[in-house]
């Protein structure tokens, strides 16, 4: 089980507020993310529950228990840092093994356990190298396997890839989401990569200074993006925001469109515009277009669409998939 | 791009580093080779083949009994060293792992110690040493080495801390171990090599040390450093006599720094690259 529940959670170090206040809960078994730019208070919230910090106001409870005030270890969680923090003196295996010698597991138990996890990871040749001598791929999945040997009741996650190269850090995304799929175990991943956050999670957590801006599934913020921040930050390439007179026309202060919402034609559309950059990826072609009385917007279009620098395009928004914003940078009823 | 090496320039730079080696190391080397003269080839001038003899040497330890300096020279250095250990390893570990504004400061301030000349505090160190008996006393001179190695202690074991990164302590937490565990398991096998280089060093420092050693002591705890200096001014000028003595002195400790050099310069360009 791995329920957990924050009520009015609060955090400041010193007279510097981190987390306002904070009313979240968790499900047993799901997959959640907290995503935010640097600094929006999501490790610090991911280390309030681990017990790694104290919090300065509210409760914690993991399955209906208080352990506002209980050691990290007390709370059956198990953590995965984003520098791995093995053990550097020890084996692999005695890294994986240490979380079950502090719970004074027998030998043949922690042996047989060691081995499991080690066979799951793909570590069983591993096993006696040092942290020092495997790559950062390996040490990832040290960690990993380090955290589920306890069976804790939830996984923390921080940052885990951000110290991997491109490649990796996708083949690891899909291995922690197949994991999650075999343990059905609660995890909570906390990353600013809102790619990460969209293919990862069962429910993602958007932060910003210390506040929960929105939850809900990837999709959901997708297509319902509460406000300015969420909509700007949910989705890649970002969302075109327009204001002025094409907004207000919308009745709104502020529109938004997603650049895979916008139709491109050579003759005719809403909004002229002039093309400026054309990146090709062979299955999309990203534009950014100067489009007038508007400013710079980003479009993506199909990979065959062939424009090139200084053409003059048409945009046309697909107005179902137009999201609108009032004065407060709140999204308004449809 | 790499920088070309010919096979010229590295002849040249390996052939520069031996001279400068040489020109480091060759006060030592000829102090040895003095040491296997007799007192009359020693004045003759300049000669780098001694007849070989050991005269000096049994003269040396019959007139002054080398073994008891010997003898003061480890228990003081070691002493000195242990003490400071106890001292710094906690002050070094606060600093380390829960700083405040003012560590920064504190550890600037102790350093700041070690700029000051040793000759500017010496007559109030000297009379307190006089006016509660410690003069020529062990117990004294291990404090006073242990108190101005105390800084450089200080400073090295706190650089060792800090490198050991806090993440891996409180994976340490998560895992379930408890402080006690902590310091078993994860803190001391990590900090073992610090401590080990920071310990060699402070040996080889107090046992160098001169200065406060030569003026604090007579016969009862005099070291090595009071040995050789009881050559060179009473009884004239007996260079042979004088390198004896000098070889012995050293001796110990360039053995002892030979078997430790890696892990001494590993301590000491600790934390200088990543």
């Amino acid at each position: 089980m791995g329920n957990i529940t924050l009520k009015n959670v609060s955090k400041s170090f010193g007279s510097t507020t981190i987390i306002p206040n904070i009313d979240l809960n968790i499900e047993d078994g799901e997959f959640v993310v907290f995503v935010g730019p640097s600094g929006c208070g999501k490790s610090t919230l991911l280390r309030l529950i681990a017990g790694l910090e104290d919090t300065s106001g509210g409760t914690i409870s993991i399955d209906g228990r208080d352990v506002t005030r209980e050691a990290p270890a007390k709370r059956k969680l198990a953590m995965v840092f984003q520098s791995y923090a093995l053990y550097p003196h020890m084996t692999v295996a005695k890294n994986i093994a240490f979380p079950l010698k502090m719970a004074g597991e027998d030998q043949a138990t922690i042996d047989k356990k060691v081995k499991d996890a080690a066979r799951v990871l793909n570590l069983t040749n591993y096993l006696e190298r040092r942290p020092g001598q495997l790559s950062g791929g390996q040490r990832q999945r040290v960690a990993i396997g380090r955290a589920i040997v306890r069976q804790p009741s939830a996984f923390l996650f921080d940052e885990p890839l951000s110290n991997l190269d491109a490649a990796l850090r996708g083949t690891m995304r899909l291995e922690i989401s197949e994991l999650h799929h075999q343990l059905q175990t609660t995890m909570i991943y906390v990353t600013h990569d809102q790619v990460e956050a969209m293919t990862m999670a069962d429910k993602i957590v958007v932060l910003n200074a210390g506040n929960i801006e929105q939850v809900g599934s990837p999709m959901e913020l997708y297509k319902t993006p509460k406000n300015l921040f969420v909509a700007g930050f949910i989705g890649s390439p970002k969302m075109n925001m327009i204001e002025g007179a094409p907004a207000e026309k919308y009745g709104a202060k502020t529109i938004g469109i997603r650049p895979e919402h916008l139709n491109i034609s050579t003759s005719s559309g809403d909004w002229k515009a002039t093309v400026g950059v054309a990146e090709h990826l062979g299955s999309d072609t990203f534009l950014h277009v100067q489009a007038d009385g508007i400013g710079t917007v980003n479009v993506r279009a199909d990979g065959e669409v062939a424009v090139k620098h200084g053409d003059t395009v048409y945009l046309t928004p697909d107005k179902t998939k137009l999201h609108r914003f009032g004065a407060d940078g709140k999204a308004l009823a449809a | 791009m790499a920088r070309a090496v010919t096979t010229q320039h590295k002849t040249i730079a390996t052939a520069a580093a031996w001279v400068v080696a040489l020109l480091i190391f060759f006060p030592i080397l000829y102090t040895i080779i003095t040491s296997f003269k007799s007192e009359q080839e020693a004045i003759q001038g300049f000669n780098l083949i001694p007849s070989g003899t050991f005269e000096s040497y049994s003269e040396v330890q019959q007139q002054s009994g080398y073994f008891k300096f010997f003898f003061n020279s480890v228990l003081l250095s070691v002493g000195s060293t242990i003490l400071a250990l106890i001292v710094a390893i906690p002050a070094a570990w606060s600093m380390a792992f829960s700083p405040t504004k003012r560590t920064k400061d504190i550890l600037m301030w102790m350093l700041s110690t070690k700029m000051m000349p040793a000759v500017a505090v010496l007559f109030p160190i000297y009379l307190i040493f006089r006016d509660s008996g410690l003069l020529d006393s062990r117990i004294g001179l291990t404090v006073m080495l242990m108190l101005i190695n105390l800084p450089i202690v200080v400073w090295m074991l706190y650089t060792y801390f800090r490198e050991i990164p806090g993440e891996i302590l409180e994976a340490a937490r998560m895992d379930g171990a408890s402080l006690w565990n902590e310091i078993i398991y994860v803190l001391t096998p990590m900090a073992v090599p610090g401590i080990a280089s920071t310990m060699l060093l402070n040996i080889i420092l107090a046992w160098n040390e001169a200065f406060w050693t030569i003026r604090l002591t007579t016969t009862n705890a005099a070291p090595l450093t009071a040995f050789i200096s009881s050559f060179s001014s009473p009884q004239g000028l007996f260079w042979a006599k004088l390198s004896a003595a000098s070889t012995l002195a050293i001796a110990p400790i360039l053995i002892m720094g030979w078997f430790s050099q890696k892990q001494l310069v590993r301590g000491l360009t600790f934390g200088a690259v990543k």
